[in-house]
């Protein structure tokens, strides 16, 4: 049986009034890829260090291959990590920094060659091993910290927004890379993100966290499609959130009853929207199967792969929407009223609350 | 069809205009290091070339080199050896009393550090002269310390703590400790803390990340901390001649000797001259070593 298995339970943190953790409760599989996703201060970081043992919760339960690990210090704890500015020993050259796990386990030096080389190459900076850290660009200091986490081969690994200093293109690049060694090492991963686009790339499942709590546990699909809540969905992707009245067993949007594939996700009390992205919006559509938005076009602005339309709807919401060319419908003008349709499947009814 | 249009008939491209301009501001900003230029050359270069010219002068006023040659009788030749010495034990003693402290400062929250940094600061805004006259009554035979210590029964007579090599240590420690824990402190702080975590999770132990990441990182700022006492302390006057008694020949009280007892500008000069030289050397020597040992100029 694989190692890596982590069970949280119940785990408080608070700082002051401010509570950082708030019973937090996780089952993480061994070898999965999870992603912690939530905006600063829901609580992601101090999860992540609380299992990498650097902040002690004031309650609850950390179990690493059914070991209870919560006031384990952190150097007994073999795990690796990758720290959100790489944290490289500047005073070491790179062979020497993914060295340094290996020599604090008196590994013999010529495994300890070995074992760098090897994990150097994984992360294609083999050339580079007796290059100072202050040499490196940044994407080459990502790597090295990713070799000196994984080196020892460690049954977890941790990453704190390992690619937020990184530009776009590598970034993207870099999502790749991850995931593909991800599947090469089979560690278990724990992620932490604010980045929604990297936690849906890069993830088995995703928990979504807001103030200390853990909202929403899924995979991505699942996560970014069918989100529980308000919270979630507004995190995700560019969604915009229209007032529906609840009427009987159905909801209503500007006096006509939505069509619904799924109700689940909208609790039966308090207020309730319709979930819209632009992604998921039709030109076309037909009455009786999809639900009919109808807006004023606000203005049109040419971006080379498409035109991106802004629409203002009803209630002052305004929704962008891209019209590239291939569709039978032309390019509405500025001042024009104009009708677009959101098929059953992806309408969603969500609420304030996960129910 | 050319793209270039650089030369292109009637169009300057005001090359000249350009170029006062840029040597306009040239000239502005050294204008504005004039005045600190004059009072350097007034009070520091002016002074110190007219000191190294009355060195190479003889008593009855002949080009000689008898100054320098005098360098060498055992009566210098010691001073220079226990200046080297105190010098050497004080910094190391400030070494031994500061890392500890400058630690403690870089680990504390903000608020702490800056409460305790006063009480580093505290002895800058004393006057030497009154500090080491404090040590006086403190170390004095009859002093507090002896009287202290003589009354737990910890001594039967008192100790010799003044007027000699030991006294003039234990204030000069005092002095110099404030010159070591600054710039120490202000490398430390510089250390990223997340280094230490960096380091606990490959599987140091607090004492090995201490040892391997900590320490080795604080070594500029501890060089330059010791470059800058250790150069202070070589040409420290006014508390080794106090606690000192007059035991403890330092070059300082040397040259001070040269001029006030026996009015002899020459040997002054030769001596200070000579110290001069020694302590270039050995900030050139340290300033070598933390080129060695600083990251932030890494090999291509």
């Amino acid at each position: 049986m694989r190692s890596g298995r982590v069970n949280l339970r119940e785990v408080h943190k608070a700082y002051g009034s401010f509570r950082a953790l708030d019973g937090v409760s996780l089952d993480i599989k061994a070898g999965e890829f999870l992603t912690l996703l939530g905006p600063s201060g829901s609580g992601k970081t101090t999860l992540l260090n609380v299992i990498a043992g650097f902040e002690r919760p004031d309650l609850g339960s950390l179990l690493v291959d059914d070991v209870e690990f919560i006031t384990r210090p952190p150097h007994k704890r073999d795990l690796g990590m990758v720290f959100q500015n790489y944290a490289l020993f500047p005073h070491m050259d790179v062979f020497s920094n993914v060295a340094y796990p290996l020599k604090l386990r008196k590994v013999d030096r010529p495994s300890i060659r070995r074992r760098v080389m090897d994990a150097l190459e994984i992360v294609h900076m083999q050339h580079l091993a007796d290059r100072r850290i202050t040499a490196l660009s940044g994407g080459q200091r990502q790597r090295v910290a990713l070799a000196r986490a994984f080196v020892f081969e460690p049954r977890l690994l941790l990453m704190d927004e390992p690619l937020s200093a990184l530009d776009k293109n590598l970034r993207e690049h870099m999502q790749i890379e991850l995931k593909r060694l991800h599947r090469q090492l089979g560690m278990t991963t724990i992620y932490v993100t604010h980045d929604q686009q990297e936690a849906l790339t890069m993830s088995d499942r995703i928990a979504v966290l807001d103030k200390g709590r853990i909202i929403q546990l899924d995979v991505p699909a699942t996560v970014y499609d069918r989100p529980n809540c308000k919270f979630v969905a507004g995190f995700m992707g560019e969604t915009r959130f229209l007032p529906v009245e609840r009427r009987d067993q159905t909801y209503v949007l500007d006096g006509r009853p939505l069509r619904l594939a799924d109700t689940r996700a909208a609790s039966s009390t308090g207020e309730a929207w319709l979930m819209v992205r632009p992604e998921r919006l039709r030109w076309q559509g037909d009455a009786d199967r999809d639900n009919r938005i109808e807006g004023r076009v606000l203005d049109v602005v040419y971006r080379g792969d498409c035109n991106q339309v802004s629409v203002s709807l009803p209630g002052g919401h305004e929704v962008a929407i891209r019209h590239s060319g291939a569709e039978r419908q032309p390019l509405p003008q500025p001042g024009d009223t104009l009708a677009l349709w959101l098929p059953a499947e992806a309408s969603l009814v969500i609420g304030s609350a996960a129910p | 069809m050319t793209l270039a249009m650089d030369g292109a008939p009637g169009m300057p491209l005001n090359r000249a205009m350009l170029k006062s301009a840029r040597r306009r501001e040239r000239r502005i900003f050294s204008g504005l290091a004039l005045p600190a230029l004059v009072l350097v050359a007034c009070i520091l270069l002016i002074p110190f070339a007219w000191l190294a010219w009355l060195s190479l002068f003889d008593a009855a006023g002949n080009l000689s080199a008898q100054n320098y040659a005098r360098l060498l009788r055992p009566a210098y030749v010691g001073s220079f050896l226990t200046t080297f010495k105190v010098a050497g034990l004080v910094t190391a003693l400030c070494v031994v009393f500061g890392y500890p402290v400058a630690y403690l400062l870089s680990q504390l929250s903000a608020r702490a550090a800056q409460i305790l940094l006063v009480f580093v600061i505290l002895p800058f805004w004393t006057s030497v002269l009154v500090r080491t006259y404090a040590w006086l009554v403190l170390l004095q035979r009859n002093g507090v310390i002896n009287d202290w210590l003589l009354s737990m029964g910890v001594i039967d007579e008192p100790l010799a703590l003044v007027h000699n090599l030991t006294g003039t240590i234990i204030g000069m420690v005092h002095v110099m400790l404030p010159f070591l824990i600054l710039p120490l402190y202000a490398s430390m702080k510089a250390i990223d803390p997340v280094l230490l975590r960096a380091a606990a999770n490959c599987g140091a132990s607090p004492s090995q990340a201490f040892r391997q990441v900590f320490l080795p990182l604080s070594m500029p700022g501890l060089a330059s901390g010791i470059a800058l006492t250790f150069v202070l302390c070589l040409g420290f006057y006014l508390t080794p001649a106090l606690l000192g008694g007059g035991r403890v020949a330092m070059w300082s009280t040397q040259i001070a000797d040269a001029v006030s007892k026996f009015s002899n500008w020459g040997a002054a000069s030769a001596l200070s001259v000579a110290l001069l030289v020694v302590t270039a050397v050995v900030l050139w020597g340290v300033r070598r070593l933390t080129d060695a040992l600083s990251f932030s100029a890494g090999k291509p």
